[in-house]
């Protein structure tokens, strides 16, 4: 066999109705995903509109069990883990000792000793390793890998919980909650989260269920969307994409990620954290909206320091937008900035987040 | 525009352009980008317009299109200087994918040197190189 191929890609449960739905397919951290259906800002629009259903299976679940748990989540995740309530959820990073973010990752306690944290593709091995190897040192706890059990849809939008309420045998559990129901009959874990700034639910079920669960969710009005669209509709509401916005050069007190932080927990990093929270950070990440033509782009250098981290057209703010690190002495809220944009200067300005509010 | 297409009667550069020579001014050509080149870029939601008088040179970029996810050089198919450009276009470059090879021109450009023609590809060549 030829050593030059390329690795085959992962497919998900939902490939063979990404195909039908005449989806674009490409390359994400080695899945083949669908980048857009019909057309990314339709697909955004939908989901700011009404409902729309992402495949999001790529991401990977690794499933904490057992009295240590709390004990080794608590050293590796940022946040406060003990403050999850069972059927609760967090958001945190997962720092190196030098407060690097290796990534970013939400956990679902699923019961007393029983917690599931969400993975970025691209990162779901290197987390996996991280976890095993500092579980090694805690007694009563087991890690394991759920990805190829587990399929994840995400339902979004200002008529999803309508549409998944309609096939559910309970009330929804509300924003930042996960819970076990039955939809139209397949066993689910429903979560109130999500990544697009609207309302919605993420959906984790047996991988043989999934197609079955889409195509009912499809059925009653939801238009898929694709990984297009989500990345335009987290960036418009500035939540950060792991490989663009976080990444082990920088902290998460640089990434504005200091509320998901709580050093007193002692989690590995937390020193380095603490340390560029009290001193204050050299770079911030912040929002910007460019001002006038064109679309500033990942890598895209500040002018004076710092460099584009995130950039798109906001299909709902019809212009340019984005996320940068800049210094921080031209962080605050209406900093003029200068972009160079593959040679073309393109003037920018700092921006609240996010950048896109509903009622706006 | 759904549906592939590719007018029998324009000349195509590989990097997916087309040029249009105009039957009475044969050193006048109008270009823009072919159905493959729109198809795969999705939907255009930027496109800046050259300058009038730009120099185009045959191969090299002369303007960037732009969709939700990626940017894109637009390669001049002949040399020339830049006599008009589609405004219409720079204010809704959604036409680029409705219409490519008419309301979606880019730019009309008095060429240089017209012998550059007969390195471009007619429509079946062209097609041959987007199979495969």
């Amino acid at each position: 066999m030829s050593s030059t191929a390329p690795p085959a890609l992962r497919r998900t449960p939902l490939y063979d109705r990404h195909l039908a739905a005449g989806a674009r397919l490409v390359d994400f951290a080695g899945w083949e995903m669908p980048v857009q259906y019909e057309g990314v800002i339709q697909e955004h629009m939908a989901v700011r509109e009404a409902c729309g259903i992402f495949d999001v299976s790529h991401m990977g679940e690794i499933e904490t069990v057992g009295p240590g748990a709390l004990q080794l989540l608590q050293r590796l995740l940022s946040n406060d883990v003990a403050r999850i309530a069972p059927g609760g959820a967090q958001y945190s990073v997962l720092c190196r000792e030098d407060g690097g973010v290796l990534d970013d990752l939400f956990t679902y306690r699923l019961d007393v000793d029983r917690y599931l944290t969400i993975s970025n593709a691209s990162n779901h091995e290197q987390d996996l390793a991280w976890f095993r190897a500092h579980a090694a040192g805690v007694p009563g706890v087991d890690v394991r890998d759920r990805i190829d059990e587990w399929a994840m849809l995400a339902v979004q939008g200002p008529l999803a919980r309508e549409v998944v309420q309609a096939i559910s045998d309970a009330p929804l559990p509300a924003r930042m909650r996960a819970e076990t129901r039955s939809l139209a009959g397949a066993e689910a874990i429903v979560c109130g989260t999500g990544y697009t700034g609207e309302d919605g639910v993420e959906l984790l079920c047996a991988a043989q269920d999934a197609p079955a669960l889409w195509d009912e969710i499809v059925r009653r009005g939801a238009t898929p969307a694709g990984l297009g669209a989500r990345d335009t509709l987290r960036l418009e509401v500035c939540f950060h994409l792991y490989g663009n916005d976080l990444s082990v050069d920088r902290g998460p007190i640089e990434a504005g990620l200091g509320w998901c932080c709580k050093e007193d927990t002692g989690f590995i990093g937390s020193g380095a954290v603490r340390a560029v929270r009290e001193r204050g950070p050299e770079e911030r990440l912040v929002a910007f909206a460019i001002d006038g033509p064109g679309i500033a782009r990942q890598g895209n250098p500040v002018i004076g320091g710092g460099e584009v981290t995130s950039g798109t057209l906001s299909p709902c703010l019809h212009t340019g937008i984005g996320l940068a690190y800049v210094p921080a002495a031209r962080a605050a809220t209406g900093t003029r900035l200068e972009l160079d944009v593959r040679g073309k200067m393109r003037p920018a300005v700092v921006k609240d987040k996010p950048l896109y509010r509903k009622d706006a | 525009m759904a549906q592939a297409s590719y007018p029998a009667e324009l000349l195509y550069h590989p990097e997916h352009d087309w040029a249009r020579i105009d039957a009475d001014d044969p050193t006048l050509a109008t270009l823009g980008i072919t159905w493959y080149a729109q198809d795969s870029l999705g939907e255009v939601v930027f496109f800046e317009a050259p300058a009038l008088g730009a120099t185009l040179t045959k191969d090299e970029p002369y303007t960037e299109v732009e969709s939700v996810k990626a940017v894109s050089d637009v390669v001049a198919p002949l040399s020339g200087e830049v006599v008009e450009v589609n405004q219409a276009v720079a204010e809704n470059p959604g036409m680029i994918n409705e219409d490519p090879y008419g309301e979606g021109w880019l730019v009309k450009v008095r060429m240089s040197d017209p012998a550059e023609r007969d390195a471009l590809l007619d429509a079946a060549s062209y097609i041959a190189t987007l199979a495969g």
